[in-house]
């Protein structure tokens, strides 16, 4: 009791401090596209008339199918961003060519995997060439990007003859498409029959937990997938903790607890909602895989710390030893292979490829990376942020086609937001002088 | 009693967090050349901000009193209407431009939608005679050297009718004939009845000019000091203010260690300039150094000391290289590579650390692992436990002062960059390290701690090549010193036998044409 009561005032006191110390406002600076999120989601969902509408399930399936490009090519965008601000202009093209090439071949009766594999070398291929441009020659990645921008547009023209190629590969639209099939089975359901007996309208508790619209069809598998995913995240977060402590690095560790159980609980929460639809899809698979793999390279190996360095002073850089040429070489190279790997999502949700697809692509990319808090003049910047900034605006463009704001008028808003959002980032930067 | 020009009373600046100036006071009489000095983050360039307006009025407590009226001043143009110009620190010109433009941007001659060329260009070159620039104010900036730039930026604060000239660390970036030049451009413009202040870290300088000299530490006056007397005010005196005690020895003593054999060895090294390859950079040099000798380079700007390292250092400097570089005596064919060099043991520590030696935006961890990144990761996956331990081992043998080394770099003091920056290169774990003015723009005190580092470097059997255009420096660590003028190595001598005016006349008597 005692204790307790000599506890308070000094958590009191602990709190004035904290607030007066600016890290009330380094903690708001920090998080505010997360907030953003959260404020901007509210209010599409508590819009009136449309209650509820945009957290809907088979919205939020949606919101994922239609941004699974974005989360590609701008995972590809930050390493460039992150090396000085450079960007990619001709993504956009890179795609529409890479599935124009795939359809053709698709449609002529290849083999999808070849076709895969085929269009996922393209990408690289002229990652690696127009990095050539870059690294080598000393090109400015603006324009080695922008004439790649026209040249693979009129190349998809060529391939395609200016017309749409149509696909119908079975495999290729359930890996990669939108379909119904799309999903992962919910194979657990189908092992064990009496599962159906206990997801019934009758069971009460599941029918309240649920909702009776759902209940009947709940997806247990990608409900597991996603307990199992949340339980995954913890251990590693605890594990992270742990070793913390161990080695007396002083980093807030119930802030730390706190945001372990916030993202455990939207883990779950996304997974709940999915399997109340169809499940969960397979384009979540390569995002899923794409971000954990470019987060693991950014924060934990030598090139992703040699894409900071660049960024944040390529002088030094160089004089400590790294072939700081090769690094943009591989930053190019590879958001050539994930623009192949996003051309084939698009093939495969579109059924097909249209010689305009993937127009603008490369502008959204761009904009979820900055939204994202990847700094314009690079060394700044990280895939979680741009996951954040890439929901923000899948969020936004989807509430607003809900809500109804006309088509364009949305182009307008996505404008504002990018503009508001640099700019907080601008100032809260000057704050700090 | 001259009339007193410029009165600061009770100053007080807060930043979120911390208190840069607290209640400072400082009174400038008019003529006189004032010197403020401090150490590094004692909150001299904050004060002269105040001063100018560039932190406007409301966001300081206290009064500014000029020329008996007290100023409000909310833009730098407020207070430079009134005179008060100041020069900053780093060289704020527009390289491709002329002098001319440069002296007038921002400024312009004419009226507002059409410059008067003829007017700006023949204003320009009479204000450069009075700094005594002998150049047209039509040539590029970019055309002339850092000294001569550095006139420019007078000539443009005279332009701007100064009355109150204010100088921040204007010879940082000059050697000594330039400095003193400038030095002497300050003494005639006192004559004139120019009032001026001078910021700087160079002691003699502040013995030499200033009438009086104001000490500033941890944000608030220490003390006034009048600079009249019969004896100039010794330089132990001002330290003694600075630091707030008394460093009695400015050079630490080393251990008595043996020194080995010869490590490395240059023979008839020379380099070429990589824009004009016509020029050589460094001449015909040959030079050696032992195991736990520490070996200075002494040399005006511009005498080639950091083009010979850099070239040294993986060729990362010049083109055409020639002669031959030995490592343990045994001819070594270095590729044009950076890691090359640190694969053969050898550490560049730059002259420029924000330029070309730390990475402002990531954290001491990041930048004291950059160089060696292999020894902390398997397969190049980072350990990052690992990493924070060495950066964690390194902040405390170097006491580097931070709460922790996830700080980023940009927000350290210069000594602590600078530390940082040894810290890389330590963890790069090079035999010879050659050390490009390690001590430029810090303070007393971190310069005592860097020179406690190198000694034990050396004790510990490294190699250590310093290279410094501070005489008193290079005199007091080192155990042999090359002297170096004009690209070539004009001399050599044991730190027994050298004393200032002997390697001042080695440098006077290797003049060409002289």
């Amino acid at each position: 009791m005692s204790q307790q009561t000599k506890a308070s005032p000094d958590r009191r006191q602990q709190l004035s401090e904290f607030l007066k110390s600016g890290k009330a406002s380094a903690f708001l600076q920090k998080y505010t596209m997360s907030i953003a999120l959260v404020v901007v989601t509210i209010i599409f969902a508590s819009w009136k008339g449309k209650e509820g509408l945009i957290l809907l399930p088979s919205n939020l399936t949606g919101l994922i199918a239609e941004n699974a490009y974005v989360f590609v090519l701008a995972t590809g965008m930050l390493l460039c961003i992150l090396t000085g601000g450079n960007i990619d202009l001709s993504v956009g093209s890179v795609v529409c060519f890479t599935a124009a090439v795939g359809c053709t071949m698709m449609a002529a009766g290849a083999n999808m995997w070849v076709t895969v594999l085929v269009m996922l070398l393209i990408g690289l291929a002229i990652g690696v060439f127009q990095g050539f441009w870059i690294a080598k020659l000393r090109v400015p990645a603006f324009i080695a990007t922008l004439s790649g921008m026209y040249a693979f547009r009129g190349f998809s023209n060529v391939v395609l003859n200016g017309y749409r190629v149509d696909i119908s590969n079975d495999g290729f639209l359930m890996l990669f498409g939108n379909g119904k099939t799309s999903f992962i089975p919910d194979f657990i359901r189908s092992a064990n029959p009496g599962l159906d007996s206990v997801f019934t309208k009758d069971n009460a508790f599941l029918t309240r937990l649920i909702g009776e619209n759902f209940v009947t069809k709940f997806n247990v598998t990608c409900m597991c997938i996603g307990i199992i995913a949340a339980l995954i995240f913890i251990a590693l977060r605890v594990h992270k903790i742990l070793t913390q402590k161990k080695l007396n690095i002083s980093q807030s560790i119930p802030g730390q607890i706190v945001s372990m159980i916030i993202i455990a609980a939207l883990v779950l929460w996304v997974s709940f909602k999915l399997a109340c639809y169809r499940g969960f899809p397979m384009v979540l698979i390569w995002i899923c895989l794409v971000l954990g793999i470019y987060a693991y390279i950014t924060n934990k190996t030598a090139i992703g710390r040699h894409l900071y360095a660049v960024g944040g002073n390529e002088k030094a850089t160089a004089l400590s030893g790294v072939k700081t040429r090769n690094v943009y070489w591989f930053a190019y190279a590879n958001i050539g292979l994930l623009a192949g790997l996003a051309g084939i999502l698009t093939a495969g949700r579109a059924k097909g490829i249209d010689p305009v697809y993937g127009e603008g692509y490369e502008m959204d990319a761009i904009a979820a990376c900055f939204i994202g808090g990847a700094s314009a003049y690079g060394g700044i910047g990280k895939v979680s942020g741009m996951i954040i900034g890439a929901i923000l605006m899948g969020v936004i463009n989807k509430g607003m086609i809900i809500v109804g704001v006309d088509a364009n008028y949305q182009k307008v808003v996505k404008g504002i937001v990018l503009l508001v959002a640099v700019m907080f980032d601008v100032l809260s930067k000057r704050q700090k002088r | 009693m001259a009339k007193i020009l410029l009165e600061m009373k009770n100053i007080t600046k807060t930043f979120p967090g911390v208190k840069a100036l607290d209640n400072v006071n400082l009174q400038v009489e008019e003529g006189e050349i004032h010197a403020l000095v401090g150490e590094n983050g004692a909150g001299k360039s904050t004060l002269m901000n105040v001063l100018s307006g560039i932190y406007p009025y409301g966001t300081y407590e206290g009064d500014i009193i000029y020329n008996g009226q007290v100023c409000k001043f909310s833009t730098i143009k407020d207070s430079e209407k009134l005179g008060i110009v100041i020069i900053h620190q780093e060289l704020a010109l527009v390289p491709e431009m002329t002098i001319g433009e440069n002296m007038y941007l921002g400024n312009e001659c004419g009226h507002r939608f059409a410059i008067n060329w003829n007017k700006t260009y023949s204003e320009a070159d009479k204000y450069l005679k009075m700094v005594g620039l002998e150049e047209s104010s039509k040539i590029q900036v970019k055309t002339i050297g850092t000294g001569k730039q550095q006139l420019v930026e007078i000539a443009k604060a005279l332009a701007k009718q100064a009355k109150l000239l204010i100088l921040d660390e204007p010879t940082s970036s000059l050697n000594e004939e330039d400095s003193r030049a400038l030095l002497d451009l300050m003494l005639s413009f006192k004559k004139q009845g120019m009032t001026m202040i001078i910021i700087t870290h160079k002691l003699n300088e502040v013995s030499y000019v200033a009438d009086k000299i104001t000490v500033i530490r941890d944000g608030t006056t220490i003390e006034t000091i009048d600079n009249h007397g019969k004896e100039p005010v010794s330089e132990e005196r001002i330290i003694k203010g600075m630091v707030g005690r008394e460093i009695t020895n400015r050079f630490p003593k080393r251990e008595n260690v043996p020194i080995g054999d010869i490590r490395m060895e240059v023979n008839h090294w020379t380099v070429h300039h990589p824009l004009y390859p016509e020029r050589k950079v460094v001449d015909d040099v040959s030079m050696y150094v032992r195991k736990g000798e520490v070996v200075g380079i002494y040399g005006l700007m511009g005498a080639g000391r950091t083009e010979l390292a850099m070239s040294i250092f993986g060729q990362s400097y010049g083109v055409n290289f020639s002669g031959e570089l030995k490592l343990d005596g045994k001819p070594v064919k270095m590729r044009k590579s950076e890691a090359d060099a640190i694969r053969h043991r050898i550490a560049y520590v730059t002259e420029d650390r924000k330029g070309n030696g730390l990475v402002l935006s990531q954290s001491i961890k990041v930048n004291t692992s950059l160089a060696n990144l292999n020894a902390i990761s398997s397969h190049t996956v980072i350990d990052s436990d690992k990493e924070y331990a060495v950066a964690e081992d390194y902040r405390k043998k170097l006491s580097i002062k931070t709460p922790s080394v996830e700080q980023l770099v940009g927000n350290l003091s210069g000594g602590n960059q600078q530390k940082v920056l040894l810290a890389k290169w330590m963890f790069a774990e090079p035999d010879i390290l050659l050390l490009d003015e390690p001590t430029r723009g810090i303070d007393v005190g971190a310069k005592y701690e860097i020179y406690c580092i190198i000694n034990d470097l050396a004790a510990a059997g490294k190699c250590v090549v310093l290279i410094s255009s501070e005489l008193p420096e290079v005199l007091g660590m080192s155990d042999r010193i090359y002297i170096m003028n004009e690209a070539r190595i004009v001399g050599e001598m044991k730190a027994e036998d050298a004393t200032q005016e002997s390697i001042m006349q080695v440098i006077l008597r290797s003049g060409r044409g002289a």
